[in-house]
């Protein structure tokens, strides 16, 4: 078990990168706490996957350092990190029986049979595949094949943090929710560092205790899943985790007013706009908006029923705002006014949050 | 239910069915016509029954040629595949290298068959050829036309060297194929490099090497152009394999009944060991 930093970290793939694209990685500094349960949620291609092989060690980062618990581990190989890296396509060794397979890590360095076939039982007790032991491991099904890796990396006693690479890809969909159930339940067991690497919100929203939410080879928050909903840094969060994501709209603020066309909207933060600001966004999360006597007038463009809820899209001007409606909720079919919860309507600099009083 | 019957569709096969008779039945049927026929010329044939097989089943000189077949194919398979193996692993997986690593590797098999048995008598020929004159001016006394060991050694140097690229090719696409994960994964695992092959490179490319085996069985069975250009089946017999026995019997003595039998035989023998061959993979496979 480790507490990880990466300071200062940059890659790049190419050689000699010069522009800000060159970099699949901008400049990050991270803290993972030791035996806490991360996710690394982002688009494809955001640089996931590259941050994770950097601290696994499979890539070199171009700049910067990984540290695990104070010790310097840049230049070590994978095997001297003492880590395990669960994939996103099963990997196991297809000529080797479930207990070898297990066994392999082991084995490989030198503990006891003993000992091996010890921690091994143990392993499957816990993976429920004792019953398998014995087979193939090329016979089982895929999600039977990923717990397989999982187990190959829980199996060391050393690991210092595991880490899964979207894992979740080639499980069928009624058994995803039992795996992952079953890793949080492994994560509370064994309490190790876990970091979960996913393009899936729901995924990472119910494994992490933190989300570190990335883009474009940048860090662009790092939070609990309730921060990421009720406290979005960036649009892009808000777009992104949330379903309908946050309703952005373009806006203007004069003297710690903020304007949609000519209609004042009260928000958290207008006070703290600094004058002269541009590229100015209102941002709502569809849940924090409602009908209201008196507010933004808007028609109502459509209603899709989705069960517990109704998603109303209205439109103002041209600009869409969604939100969200309980079942017994009346929708007007004129005249509609829209309300924004004052605290959880907040400004938005070129995608930033404008820092407010209240604080990030 | 009411199933469309449209006999017009027969017409469709026809063309199949003719290509296939003309290169493959009919004149496989000839042979079994003559395998079970006498004749004493002016094409006039007699019912002989089994009588050829018995003769050439019993006859000590094609117990000899298949000893040599079998001697010929074992050792070039000995060599090639895992010589193939061993050059498939230095390759490199990426860059700029590979498209010219892939060249220079199929190089071999583009030259003609003939070309290649040419080039190789000369290159072996004692007095003037590169390889012969060499050898000899170290200090081996290296004739492959008098000595049955010297030809013996060039035939199979000369297999090797045309042969061992196509065991090297499929071996690389075998390799090529395995995604990268499953070396990180062996890196995390700690995996010396023996175990990395042993248990992933190894398993990865059983199927690609499964299919080079039996190309390269099949093929040294079949071994005639270069073998004729090089040693043309001597000094003696000595090299002498079963094609160019059967050659010998069919277009040299003109014995169609004998040379008949024998190419059913010799068919069967590929045939049968091929598909023992496979059976025994493939059941590995399934368990």
């Amino acid at each position: 078990m480790a507490k990880i930093n990466l300071n200062g970290l940059r890659h790049a793939y190419g050689a000699n990168p010069q522009a800000d694209a060159d970099w699949a990685l901008k400049r990050l500094d991270v803290e993972w706490q030791d035996g806490g349960a991360y996710a690394l949620l982002g688009p494809s291609g955001c640089g996931k996957t590259t941050l994770l092989n950097i601290i696994s060690g499979l890539i070199r980062p171009t700049e910067g350092r990984v540290v695990f618990d104070g010790e310097d581990v840049t230049d070590l190989a994978p095997d001297d990190r003492h880590i395990a890296q669960v994939f996103q396509f099963p990997v196991v060794y297809d000529t080797m029986t479930v207990y070898d397979n297990l066994a392999f890590p082991l084995r490989n360095r030198g503990v006891s049979e003993d000992v091996v076939d010890q921690r091994v039982r143990a392993m499957a007790d816990m993976l429920d595949l004792s019953s398998t032991l014995s087979r193939r491991a090329s016979g089982l099904t895929a999600d039977g094949k990923q717990k397989i890796s999982l187990g190959r990396g829980l199996v060391r006693e050393d690991v210092n943090v595991i880490m899964f690479d979207e894992p979740l890809t080639v499980i069928d969909p009624h058994l995803k929710w039992q795996l992952r159930s079953k890793l949080k339940e492994l994560h509370q067991r064994v309490r190790a560092t876990m970091i979960y690497v996913t393009h899936d919100q729901t995924e990472a929203l119910t494994f992490a205790d933190k989300v570190v939410v990335m883009k474009d080879g940048q860090v662009v928050q790092v939070g609990t899943p309730i921060d990421l909903f009720e406290r979005p840094q960036h649009t892009f969060v808000g777009h992104f985790i949330g379903s309908p994501g946050m309703n952005v709209v373009p806006c203007a603020v004069d003297n710690g007013e903020a304007r949609i066309g000519d209609r004042v909207v009260s928000t958290e933060n207008a006070g703290a706009v600094p004058t002269g600001a541009t590229g100015l966004e209102i941002g709502v999360r569809p849940e924090f908006v409602s009908f209201a006597e008196d507010g933004l007038p808007v028609s109502v463009t459509k209603v899709t029923d989705i069960g517990r809820f109704r998603i109303v899209d209205t439109s103002f001007e041209g600009r869409s705002i969604k939100l969200l409606a309980n079942e017994g909720t009346p929708i007007p079919s004129e005249n509609a006014h829209l309300a924004f919860r004052q605290d959880k309507t907040r400004i938005y600099e070129n995608g930033w949050i404008v820092a407010s009083e209240a604080g990030a | 239910m009411n199933k469309t019957v449209n006999q017009k569709a027969w017409f469709f096969v026809l063309p199949v069915v003719a290509l296939v008779a003309f290169n493959a039945i009919i004149p496989l049927m000839t042979v079994v016509n003559y395998s079970v026929q006498e004749t004493f010329g002016d094409n006039v044939f007699f019912w002989s029954g089994v009588m050829w097989f018995e003769q050439v089943l019993t006859s000590s000189r094609f117990h000899e040629a298949l000893g040599r077949q079998l001697f010929f194919t074992f050792t070039i398979l000995i060599i090639e595949v895992p010589l193939g193996v061993l050059i498939a692993l230095t390759m490199p997986r990426k860059g700029p290298w590979v498209p010219v690593c892939l060249v220079l590797m199929a190089l071999p098999l583009l030259i003609p068959w003939n070309v290649v048995g040419a080039m190789w008598n000369i290159f072996a020929l004692p007095d003037i050829g590169l390889m012969g004159r060499f050898l000899n001016e170290i200090g081996f006394d290296y004739n492959f036309t008098r000595q049955p060991e010297d030809a013996w050694f060039t035939l199979i140097l000369m297999d090797v060297w045309h042969w061992t690229s196509l065991v090297v090719l499929l071996a690389y696409a075998g390799l090529v194929s395995i995604p990268d994960a499953y070396y990180q994964a062996a890196k995390i695992d700690g995996a010396r490099p023996w175990a990395i092959f042993r248990y992933i490179q190894l398993p990865k490319m059983k199927r690609v090497l499964t299919i080079a085996i039996l190309l390269r069985f099949m093929d040294s069975f079949n071994v005639y152009t270069e073998l004729s250009v090089l040693t043309g089946g001597g000094p003696g017999n000595s090299t002498t394999l079963l094609s160019i026995d059967l050659v010998k019997i069919a277009l040299g003595q003109f014995d169609l009944g004998p040379a008949a039998a024998m190419s059913l035989i010799y068919f069967l023998i590929i045939l049968l060991l091929s598909w023992v061959f496979y059976s025994l993979m493939m059941r590995n496979e399934e368990q």
